[in-house]
């Protein structure tokens, strides 16, 4: 149960209308900010909270486990992201 | 008019109006487009096209019946490759399991399965046809393919009282949503509408039941409960406002702010046959009647509440004033509401002392 992935029906894709990367999901559409798509992009069920940070670190200065795990529950809240 | 008007986000379109099922309680118009009228394949690709460049990434391809449309395939493949997540929203029948597997490789997204009861009786009753046990088969064809399912009821007095059966039902087969949608009074609906309104004492015997479920199913099945808006006090956030957020394209072309919006016959509708849908979404007059606020009259203008539900809906509002700018009739702040009021008085009036009227159902198929 450590390990995060996009629930199946939901897609993440570049949108260059909007210039951004949005969440596609049945119910709608979520933007997500630039960090919290670096994490989803890694939520292929194969890298835990831990190596997310760890591969996040390498790009961005100051990734914490805590945001990444509190990014991951609140998209967990709204039904995107599912652990496997 | 000062309103920045964003890039669409989704976009019904309506393949077809045909379909093998009679709901009375369908949201299709009275008048159905015929075969003949029907965009053809080169059209609709076009229409999914300019829709992504304007921004859409949502397409719904719905009808009528959208497996009646032998190039559904091709229309699946193009809206998927372009980036959209495409939504087959379906009576299910004709969907087997060699058809839905190519759909899903060219890109399908989702499957939106309609039930019409709990039981095959109940729902073949409602249907005008037997479909309900083809349905139970269509969904366990979604599954074995993989793609998520949501189930969709429409709820009304012939299945509110069948709402815990359902939730079993789609339980079974496997949903990972269930909407229960109390009708909306468009169409055929609206045709039906004596017939198809529910008891308070329906409505308050379901409430706790969906509230139970909703808690007990929590986390397997998402269940969206929409309440019936004649007996709320305040109207739904229509379309989240008008020309805000979706599209809806109609069998011939017609373009409009909503599903239902051909019922506001003071309204210029627009056709993609005859200009461009970008300017159709950021131009037209239709599109810009309700943008905003500026279209508001009292008590909408002043009132706190017009952020949240956009003054409701104007094709209600249009139906029950014959103003396509009057408050939605069924907000309770509204000087109409008693019209609605008397259409619940009215209908429950009628089938105290003639009985609930037979259903009209829905013509049989155009294929003309
Ligand atoms: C018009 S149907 C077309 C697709 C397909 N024939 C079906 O029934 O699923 C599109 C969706 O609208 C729902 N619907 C139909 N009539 C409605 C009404 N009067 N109010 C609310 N939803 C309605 C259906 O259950 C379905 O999910
Ligand atoms: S609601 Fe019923 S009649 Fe209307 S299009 Fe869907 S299946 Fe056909
Ligand atoms: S008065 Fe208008 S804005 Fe206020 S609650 Fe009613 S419909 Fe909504």
């Amino acid at each position: 149960m450590v390990k995060p992935r996009l629930r199946t029906g939901v897609r993440l894709t570049f949108d260059r209308v909007r210039d951004t990367h949005v969440l596609l999901f049945p119910e709608g559409v979520l933007v997500p900010n630039a960090t919290a798509a670096a994490v989803l992009e890694l939520c292929d069920g194969s890298n835990e909270v831990g190596e997310i940070a760890d591969r996040l670190g390498a790009r961005f200065r100051g990734v914490r486990v805590e945001d990444v795990a509190g990014v991951l529950a609140r998209f967990e809240d709204r039904r995107v992201v599912e652990w496997t | 008019m000062d309103v920045t008007v964003e890039p669409p986000l989704g976009m019904l379109a309506e393949l077809t109006h045909r379909c093998p099922l009679h709901c009375p309680y369908c949201s299709n118009p009275v008048e159905l487009a015929a075969k003949r009228d029907e965009l053809t394949t080169a059209q609709w690709l076009e229409v999914i096209e300019a829709a992504r460049d304007l921004g859409v990434l949502q397409v719904h391809l719905s009808g009528g019946e959208p497996l009646l449309r032998p190039d559904l395939p091709e229309l699946v493949a193009r809206a998927s490759e372009l980036g959209c997540y495409v939504n087959l929203v379906t009576s299910g029948l004709g969907l087997t399991e060699s058809r839905l597997a190519d759909l899903a490789e060219r890109g399908l997204a989702h499957v939106q399965l309609s039930v019409q009861g709990a039981d095959a009786a109940r729902a073949d009753r409602i249907a005008g046809a037997k479909a309900h046990a083809r349905k139970v088969d269509t969904a366990a064809v979604v599954r074995a393919v993989g793609l998520p399912l949501s189930v969709n009821v429409v709820l009304h007095r012939a299945n509110h009282d069948q709402v815990e059966e359902l939730i079993d039902l789609a339980e079974r087969m496997g949903a990972d949503r269930l909407e229960l949608a109390n009708t909306q009074y468009y169409g055929w609906a609206l045709r039906n509408r004596t017939a198809l309104m529910p008891t308070p004492e329906q409505l308050a015997a379901a409430e706790p039941v969906v509230r139970a479920a909703i808690e007990r199913l929590r986390g397997r099945m998402e269940i969206v409960y929409v309440v019936a808006d004649y007996y709320e006090r305040y109207p739904k956030p229509c379309m989240y406002g008008w020309g805000a957020r979706q599209l809806t394209v109609a069998p011939n072309g017609d373009v409009l702010p909503c599903p239902a919006a051909s019922v506001i016959t003071t309204l210029d509708v627009e056709n993609v046959k005859r200009r461009p849908l970008g300017e159709i979404w950021y131009e037209s007059a239709s599109f810009n009647a309700f943008r905003g606020e500026d279209w508001m009259r009292d008590p909408c203008r002043t009132c706190d509440r017009r952020a949240l539900d956009f003054g409701g809906c104007r094709c209600q509002a249009f139906m029950l004033t014959g103003d396509a700018s009057a408050t939605d009739p069924v907000c309770s702040r509204s000087p109409d509401r008693s019209v609605v009021d008397g259409i619940l008085a009215g209908e429950a009036e009628t089938v105290a002392s003639a009985g609930v009227p037979d259903f009209v159902m829905r013509a049989p198929t155009v294929t003309r």
